[in-house]
């Protein structure tokens, strides 16, 4: 039996072929990643790489370990369930160095809001408050104790709440008088404000123990005739009293 | 009596064999070893192949303060720039009559402005975004190099190293959540922390949640979070009739959540 002859032109395209898929087989084991298709059509490598991603936020539990105590007070407010790096931020940082690195600890105005802003897309019955006359221009701080923000501890100063009218009284002539000199300041005023009132002077009389002819306070408080000055006039129709200053 | 009875065992044989059984004991005591669980995720070792992770939303909960989105931008530096957000809020407006209006100025992180709007509103509320983490999703699909997939732990992950940038993957994902990021170059999204779940912690967004509006666990486990907040409230999944069967389920959401 004859061999049929093999062209030459099959020949050398067998060789061209050859080279070729052997060229595809090589650029394959070195393109392809090792480990790509073990576990489906993509490189299992990468789910390492992504798993080694650095970590930011540390999670309550580490800052239990140092911080218990305020943790503990947390524990029984209504803040219980916020985590700490929502308003500290992300402190592995700080966990890493502690005394190097210190979080993030928002004082002013700016951030409660972001939860406790009047919206009314929240849901009702989440506790909001309407920041422009939620006592403007005070840090939530002064009354509110953020790790435990339900019953606000009670203001140290009259200033706390009562701003403007201390700041007017810093710049008169009874910057040396306290608020007690005039207002008796039951407890419960601290807690409750709205519905336990301080009192308030009622009288001509009671301006005059200092500023009436013949009284005994130092000789140079200003002087008037209780009879004469002002007639009918209560003082505060014309003296604002915290700024006394005639109008 | 006194004779060795063939059919009984000894003393000593039983103790001997009793001994050969004594590593198994071991067992009893592993989980009281601080730091392991014999199944939990908090032994150093996680097996991918025993979770399968998913996220609840309890909208009723959420408050939009955003700050779920700008813990995600710290944790995985997402740019800080406008468009490009691994989870976003939005706020729907639903008039009493027309369409319901949707805006996410800067995806809620920085709150949102109050609504000055003439119409009358019906009822508003917030809802987080996030990849859904879709089982069957149409993302890894069109990926032409295999830069995307889904790992063993069910959560849809992005190689960046592989990834070409084609853009194939954010034209094809119908909720939006993948975006190009400027710098690599590549596509990013969502990977519920895949660095911070592999741990035995929760995602970034989950752990800084003021609300607990967001939930996370396994589908598989009965014990998990997840499944205790599926038991108890009537969800729904996104855009469920495109068949991506998302595993990033809403309670209490509106007829008009898309």
């Amino acid at each position: 039996m004859n061999k049929l002859p093999v062209p030459q032109q099959i020949i050398s395209l067998a060789i061209v072929f050859a080279i070729l898929i052997a060229g595809l087989v090589i650029a394959r084991i070195i393109l392809v990643p090792k480990s790509f298709g073990e576990y489906g059509h993509y490189r299992a490598d990468a789910v390492d790489e992504i798993a080694s991603q650095e970590i930011k936020y540390a999670g309550y539990q580490a800052c239990r370990e140092c911080h218990d105590d305020i943790f503990e007070q947390k524990e029984n407010s209504n803040h219980r369930d916020v985590s700490c790096e929502v308003c500290h931020g992300p402190s592995v940082d700080h966990i890493n160095s502690p005394d190097e690195i210190k979080p993030i600890a928002p004082r002013g105005r700016g951030y409660c809001p972001l939860c406790h802003g009047y919206d009314p897309s929240r849901p009702t019955g989440f506790p909001q408050i309407i920041t422009s006359l939620h006592n403007p221009g005070k840090p939530c701080m002064t009354c509110h104790n953020p790790h435990n923000p339900l019953l606000p501890h009670k203001p140290e100063e009259c200033s706390a709440c009562h701003r403007e009218i201390a700041s007017e009284k810093r710049v008169s002539h009874h910057v040396s008088l306290a608020c007690e000199r005039c207002h008796t300041v039951p407890e419960q005023h601290l807690v409750d404000p709205r519905m336990t009132r301080v009192t308030k002077p009622a009288s001509r009389e009671f301006c005059g123990e200092c500023h009436a002819k013949g009284s005994t306070a130092p000789s140079e408080i200003p002087r008037i005739d209780l009879a004469t000055h002002g007639e009918r006039y209560l003082c505060w129709d014309c003296h604002y009293p915290h700024n006394p200053e005639a109008r | 009596m006194n004779k060795k009875d063939p059919a009984r065992t000894g003393r000593r044989e039983f103790l001997m064999s009793c001994s050969r059984l004594l590593p198994l004991t071991g067992f009893l005591f592993y989980p009281l070893i601080p730091g392991k669980t014999l199944f939990g995720q908090e032994s150093g070792y996680y097996d991918p192949t025993r979770h399968n992770w998913a996220m609840g939303i309890d909208i009723p909960k959420c408050i939009g303060c955003g700050i779920c989105a700008a813990a995600c931008k710290n944790e995985n530096n997402v740019p800080r720039e406008e468009h490009y957000f691994r989870t976003w809020v939005e706020r729907y407006v639903i008039p009493t009559e027309g369409d319901a209006r949707v805006d996410s100025p800067d995806g809620g992180i920085d709150g949102f402005p109050e609504t000055k709007e003439d119409f009358e509103i019906l009822r508003s509320f917030f809802v987080p975004k996030l990849c859904n983490h879709c089982a069957n999703p149409p993302c890894v699909q069109v990926c032409p190099v295999g830069a995307t997939f889904t790992s063993r732990d069910g959560v849809v992950l992005v190689d960046e190293k592989y990834c070409v940038g084609c853009r194939y993957c954010i034209q094809a994902c119908p909720y939006g959540a993948r975006y190009l990021h400027p710098q690599k170059k590549v596509a990013d999204k969502c990977t519920f922390c895949y660095h911070r779940i592999t741990k035995g912690m929760l995602p970034a967004c989950v752990e800084v949640c003021p609300t607990q509006a967001r939930i996370f666990g396994e589908v598989g486990l009965a014990s998990s979070p997840l499944r205790r907040f599926l038991r108890f409230n009537d969800v729904i999944v996104l855009k469920a009739s495109l068949n991506t069967k998302p595993k990033v389920y809403y309670a209490g959401a509106d007829g008009e959540v898309r």
